[in-house]
């Protein structure tokens, strides 16, 4: 029996268990390549017109952090500019989730120990998720190739774009493997990959912000960090632009290492357990744990610390951006008709258009962390501790509420880091305009909030309407919030389509002023939706 | 005599199944009371519509006096649960999850916290995704029985402990109903019912079978008997209530009706009684009674089914 016996059949259950959620995000992902093919062609129809917005485009910071450098005016370059990085995440994400489910998340229920039981090789866990990841990534790199071509773009560019995001997928589940031999909780494992997918997408756009301008005006060279990035390498494969193909050995190697790493990790652990060893805790709780809202504290922290961080480091890179905005914006007039647009249209000062457009940003981070927390109180139901917490004093009304109110008060709180991160980073780097400004765009950090409470809401209405699907309802429900709200614009879709979505509600701020009505519109209806969910928890069964 | 729980005609089903199929369940004040049936058999479902966690579809549930749903977290300040499937959270230490049930609940006996981990060796600074199944159980029971409650439910509390910590938890048990408290105690250990019950309760397929105490169910079963005689035993088979007899000149060996055992008794001092020993029913035998003609059907032979 060698270390890899029974992987096989491991890849046939793995494929059996996912055979619906691989396929949807490969759908889904996909269907980027018509959606973003059709906005294009219709607002794009001619190289002049592509020349002049990518000529604002280089000028941009917030386009070249949140796309990438341009490489070229087609209309085959043209679409890469507009989805490559948005695909190359969304097949990380993809990857890093389904390599954690099926190896880390496996330990820690105990499946691979009955699995690890029968003939089954030492390896075989591992491999075989790494073969299904492997092949959904394959499979989504083809169906964008071919999708692309049946769009009448050229072949090679096509083939280019098609493996690159396949490539950054295949490293983002090398990196995964890893995670999950290092800690102990499938938790804790995603987080860290989810972070490396987050971080190779800020570095990458670092790159083509500190990027060089082409003596053409509007194609650009990335510059350094967008090399140390797994998604960098895909942009810089520059697809119908010279498609560079050596850059793909970048991530085959960098895969092969992180799996020979992964292997050796394997083989020095025991099942079950991870590289960082668990230590002993108190013996006795502090009287802050003694309590609905102490529990829900504790068990939430974590995760509001990771996204604090997050918040803090995004919002300084946002803040220190800001003089390189200011220098831009007064070279290129063109630029500001982009800002303009990506802030709600509504401005005199581009600097503050600016602003606005990262508090969206902001905004979208503090409803996904909105919608995590209130996913707690599910997992918590679901084979977890709550069976027992609520048979004990603790009433459920004030159990869901106390995840409530620490979700809604760290959205709040990752609101304020990152406003006050921006802003004090800005003041600092000499760029801003005194110390009011750490307080103003802390303020128009906190406009974004009636946002983030109409998912919290949500999230609770789906946990107590429907808890078997809330997850999914929950996450649906945000994904699209976002697409609409956020690049309902970029995407050309019409404005009562763009209405469904609350961070289409949200004012401008700094770049409009903050008027009252929406954001109490919002609240209000947040409220109705959070009260409906814990009056419908309150009635239903629990759903263990 | 006041009654800590009253069920009866409970129904409850999920989609199309019928958990719960007019349940009936009475548990006096102050009485340890056995909870059996075989997996699936509704106990676990019984004990969380008590618990207020389900909602029952139909029938009449009276805990300690009031509405399991309606009054639930009034309920629940009275009483500790152990689950039959222990969960925790893997980063608290078992020490403060026994201090979190202990508040929730409404308060903790510092000391007795402290006797009861010592009783049931415990490490309670481990964290939670350390323990294995028994020590997380261990971390529930020590929870409950530190807490000053009128009712303890425990659903299949010692399933995962050693015979060791089995008998440190009858003490326990012991010691809360000296105390005048009510214990439901659903289990598949028959010992353990047999050494701690008052009254059991055998529940299949979401009904009630069989309620009472030990003696009156014995009454319902037989006893097993090993004779020898200085005369040949001639006739036993034909005596009512005589079962399986197997007679060997002057031994013989049979089961009897335990209502018939007197008459049948009279019948062999004829013969002259030389040894006789008698082996009473088991909980398990009339247990395996009940569920004999579906564990047949599955082709398990069993003794009591034999019977």
């Amino acid at each position: 029996m060698s270390d890899f016996t029974g992987t096989g059949r491991l890849v046939r259950l793995a494929i059996r268990r996912d055979r619906i959620q691989l396929p949807l995000w490969i759908a889904g992902t996909a269907l980027f390549v018509p959606i973003v093919v059709a906005s294009v062609r219709d607002r794009f129809p001619t190289e002049a017109d592509r020349i002049e917005i990518l000529r604002s485009a280089v000028g941009s910071p917030a386009l070249l952090l949140f796309r990438t450098a341009p490489t070229g005016a087609s209309e085959a370059a043209m679409i890469m500019f507009s989805f490559l990085t948005y695909a190359a995440v969304l097949a990380g994400f993809m990857s890093t989730l389904a390599v954690v489910r099926h190896t880390r998340q496996n330990e820690e229920t105990g499946r691979s120990e009955m699995v690890g039981a029968t003939i089954v090789g030492r390896h075989a866990g591992l491999t075989a998720a790494l073969i299904v990841v492997a092949g959904a990534n394959i499979l989504l790199g083809a169906l964008i190739t071919l999708a692309l071509i049946g769009y009448g773009q050229p072949a090679g560019g096509s083939v280019g774009a098609g493996a690159g995001i396949a490539a950054v997928g295949i490293v983002f589940a090398g990196f995964a493997a890893i995670a999950a031999q290092v800690t102990q909780t499938s938790r804790a494992a995603n987080g860290i990959a989810a972070a490396a997918v987050g971080a190779a997408y800020v570095v990458r756009g670092l790159g083509d912000v500190l990027g060089e301008v082409r003596p053409d005006g509007y194609t650009m060279v990335s510059a350094w960090p967008t090399w140390l990035s797994p998604i960098g390498w895909v942009t810089e494969m520059r697809q119908y632009e010279g498609d560079r193909w050596w850059v793909l050995t970048l991530p085959l190697v960098t895969f092969a290492a992180s799996v020979a790493l992964a292997f050796a990790l394997t083989a020095r652990r025991d099942v079950g357990m991870g590289m960082i060893p668990t230590r002993p805790g108190p013996a006795k709780a502090t009287p802050g744990l003694l309590s609905p809202l102490g529990l829900a504290w504790r068990l939430q922290r974590g995760t509001l610390l990771g996204w604090g961080i997050a918040m803090a480091a995004y919002g300084a890179t946002v803040g220190s951006l800001s003089e390189t905005v200011g220098d831009a914006l007064e070279d290129n007039q063109g630029t500001a008709d982009t800002i303009t647009k990506l802030a709600g249209g509504s401005s005199a000062d581009l600097m503050d258009a600016f602003f606005a457009a990262m508090m969206a940003i902001y905004g979208a981070m503090a409803a996904a962390y909105v919608v995590q927390a209130l996913m707690r109180p599910r997992a918590e139901e679901a084979g977890g501790p709550a069976e027992a917490v609520l048979a004990t004093g603790t009433g459920r009304l004030t159990w869901l509420a106390s995840h409530l109110a620490v979700a809604v008060g760290g959205a709040a709180l990752l609101l304020v880091v990152g406003g006050a991160a921006t802003g004090l980073v800005a003041v600092l780097s000499g760029s801003g305009q005194g110390g009011g400004q750490v307080a103003d765009l802390t303020g128009a950090s906190l406009v974004q909030l009636p946002a983030a409470l109409i998912l919290a809401g949500v999230a609770v209405a789906a946990f107590g309407l429907l808890p078997r699907f809330a997850i999914g309802l929950a996450w649906s429900a945000f994904a699209i919030s976002l697409i609409v709200g956020q690049l309902g614009e970029l995407l050309g879709l019409p404005q009562a389509v763009r209405d469904i979505s609350p961070f289409t509600h949200v004012p401008a701020v700094p770049a409009a002023s903050a008027t009252a009505g929406p954001l109490i519109a919002l609240t209000v209806v947040a409220v109705a939706f959070g009260a409906a969910g814990l009056a419908l928890f309150r009635r239903r069964d629990l759903a263990l | 005599m006041t009654s800590a729980i009253s069920v009866s005609g409970l129904v409850k089903t999920f989609g199309q199944t019928r958990a719960l199929d007019g349940l009936d369940l009475s548990v006096d004040t102050g009485e340890v009371h056995g909870f059996l049936g075989p997996n699936g058999s509704g106990k676990s479902t019984t004990i969380r519509v008590l618990l207020g966690l389900l909602r029952a579809d139909s029938g009449d549930v009276s805990l300690l006096g009031g509405h399991p749903w309606r009054d639930a977290v009034a309920l629940h300040r009275r009483l500790a649960y152990v689950p039959g499937d222990v969960n925790l959270w893997p980063n608290l230490t078992g020490g403060e999850a026994i201090d979190l049930f202990g508040a929730l609940r409404g308060g903790l006996d510092k000391r007795r916290r402290a006797e009861l981990i010592e009783r049931f060796q415990l490490d309670p600074s481990k964290k939670a995704r350390t323990y294995s199944k028994g020590n997380r159980q261990k971390v529930a029971v020590v929870a409950a029985f530190a807490s000053d409650v009128e009712l303890y439910i425990l659903d299949e509390p010692t399933s995962g402990l050693d015979p060791l910590m089995e008998a440190v938890f009858q003490e326990c048990v012991r010691e809360v109903k000296h105390e005048g408290r009510t214990v439901l105690l659903s289990s598949h250990i028959f010992s353990e019912v047999e050494a701690l019950c008052d009254r059991v309760s055998i529940i299949r397929q979401g009904k009630t079978v069989e309620a009472g105490t030990l003696a009156e169910l014995r009454h319902l079963t037989r006893t097993a008997i090993s004779v020898e005689t200085t005369h040949p035993i001639t006739g036993l088979e034909e005596q009512a209530g005589v079962h399986d007899a197997q007679v060997d000149g002057s031994r013989a060996k049979f089961d009897v009706d335990s209502h018939e055992l007197d008459h049948v008794l009279r019948y062999l001092t004829r013969f002259e009684v030389r040894t006789l020993t008698s082996a009473p029913p088991s909980l398990e035998e009339l247990f395996m009674r009940h569920y004999g003609d579906e564990l047949r059907e599955n082709g398990v032979k069993t003794e009591a089914g034999v019977r």
